[in-house]
């Protein structure tokens, strides 16, 4: 299965490590025409401000939505999370496929980068989020983690049909099990 | 234990560049521009170099002024081994310190011991063991020094293939042969089984110092670069945000010529550049 991980800037090479280490076949996505023939496409951690600007302009933004359209699957993390909301700090966002709010930076700058642990739909998870921003899900979205220590306890894990976002960094972790998590979405 | 959180933080920057402003307008053009986060200084290098005298930290309300105006992460630099600059720095809350050679050091025989802060730090290297000297007092990225402010990516270029080559030289060497380096590099042992187990250093690794083009971008992440620092070379060209998003879009597209030539083309003058041989201070030489 070939899955492609947006490479307009931030963690792209921690997601290809994890894809190839469960057998998947990856390309870096830096214009349309990457995209094809990807069953899948993980959106990594980084700047969510300078992979918005490009997706736009290299016009990926609307082959991203297109391929969506098709089934195509999607893995957002911490910025590439936020790419995938609706709506973003009170504006549209940048693909808008995924029905959520995001605040991006919700817990500060990086002094409030924190680690704690998240019970997920693998099993307990080691979750790093730096710079995190905060996600909230909208209609038929389906919450699919939460912090366990904030009462009300905010989304951390969200899925909407093939679209995952997680508000942490399993590519930090060492932990492979939400990308093969992933890549069953990819697949079905 | 932060070390996760902040070498995983530096991650995020990868395949971006980080760009020198002394202002919140440059700052707005940083950002607009796609840099990954701005590096906030009183003078760019090339100023530092022409205005001599001491450098130091600059103004925090300036740094605040920074940081309050744009959303992507802000760095700002302490002098090499000035425990006072960099524990003020991390009260501000700056996202990361850059303990630069740029800055006139502070302490001509240590760096600042960085496993006491919660705020990570970047350090600059000419070569692997000052690399690993910094990576082991707590560094959590390490950027070259090249030699800033002189738009000449000369010295960039010797300082990432020299890390590039130790690196690959550890490869043959069997136990004996790694406490020896770890001797020569003054380093502990296990830092150097490390780093020739993964064949790489055990951190981010950008470059900095005399990057000034889109070419030049592109070169140093051609040579293995993870990404790339621009201090004078956008504010002191004759088109800072065109300058800006060329470089950014050459980090890009660095293996694709064709693109390349496009965003090298009708960018004006880039900043004057200066002959290392003819430089009055070398910054790099500063803190090993």
């Amino acid at each position: 299965m070939r899955i492609g991980v947006l490479a307009l800037q931030g963690a792209v090479q921690e997601h290809e490590r994890a894809l190839r280490r469960l057998g998947a076949e990856v390309v870096q996505v830096r214009l349309p025409v990457d995209l094809d023939g990807v069953s899948g496409l993980v959106l990594p951690g980084g700047e969510s401000t300078v992979m918005a600007r490009y997706l736009d302009e290299y016009g990926l933004g609307r082959a991203i939505r297109d391929r969506a359209a098709a089934g195509m699957a999607l893995f957002g993390v911490c910025a590439g999370a936020i790419l995938l909301c609706e709506e973003v700090d009170g504006r549209p966002g940048a693909l808008g496929l995924l029905p959520a709010k995001a605040t991006r930076n919700a817990y500060g700058r990086q002094l409030a980068s924190f680690e704690e642990t998240i019970d997920s739909p693998v099993g307990r998870f080691a979750g790093l989020f730096i710079r995190a921003p905060r996600l909230e899900a909208l209609g038929a979205t389906e919450t699919l983690a939460r912090r366990a220590t904030e009462r009300g306890g905010e989304a951390v894990l969200l899925r909407y049909g093939g679209v995952l976002a997680a508000s942490f960094h399993p590519e930090l972790s060492g932990d492979d099990r939400l990308h093969e998590y992933f890549l069953r979405l990819a697949a079905a | 234990m932060r070390d996760r959180l902040n070498t995983g933080f530096a991650e995020m920057f990868k395949n971006g560049v980080i760009m020198d402003v002394t202002n919140p307008e440059q700052a707005a053009i940083a950002e607009s521009a796609g840099a990954c986060a701005v590096m906030a200084l009183e003078r760019v290098p090339s100023d530092i170099r022409a205005a001599g005298g001491v450098a130091r930290m600059s103004d925090p309300g300036m740094i605040k002024a920074i940081m309050a105006s744009v959303t992507i992460p802000v760095m700002a630099k302490s002098r090499i081994g000035h425990l006072a600059e960099a524990r003020i720095l991390e009260s501000l809350g700056v996202d990361f310190i850059d303990e630069s050679e740029v800055l006139t050091p502070a302490d001509d025989e240590a760096h600042v011991d960085k496993h006491g802060f919660s705020v990570p730090f970047v350090c600059g290297a000419r070569d692997l063991g000052e690399a690993l000297r910094r990576v082991a007092e707590g560094a959590a990225m390490i950027r070259t020094k090249g030699e800033a402010g002189t738009g000449n990516v000369v010295e960039a270029v010797r300082h990432l293939k020299t890390v590039n080559r130790q690196i690959l030289e550890l490869s043959g060497l069997d136990e004996a042969g790694l406490s020896k380096k770890a001797v020569e590099y003054r380093v502990p042992v296990e830092l150097l089984r490390d780093v020739r187990d993964r064949g790489r250093l055990p951190v981010v690794t950008f470059v900095a110092g005399g990057i000034a083009t889109p070419a030049d971008a592109a070169l140093m992440m051609m040579l293995g670069a993870e990404g790339v620092f621009v201090g004078s070379g956008i504010f002191k060209s004759q088109n800072p945000a065109r300058t800006a998003k060329a470089i950014v879009e050459a980090v890009i597209h660095w293996k694709d010529p064709a693109r390349l030539a496009a965003l090298s083309e009708g960018l004006g003058e880039p900043m004057r550049g200066l002959e290392i041989g003819t430089l009055e201070t070398a910054m790099a030489a500063r803190g090993v």
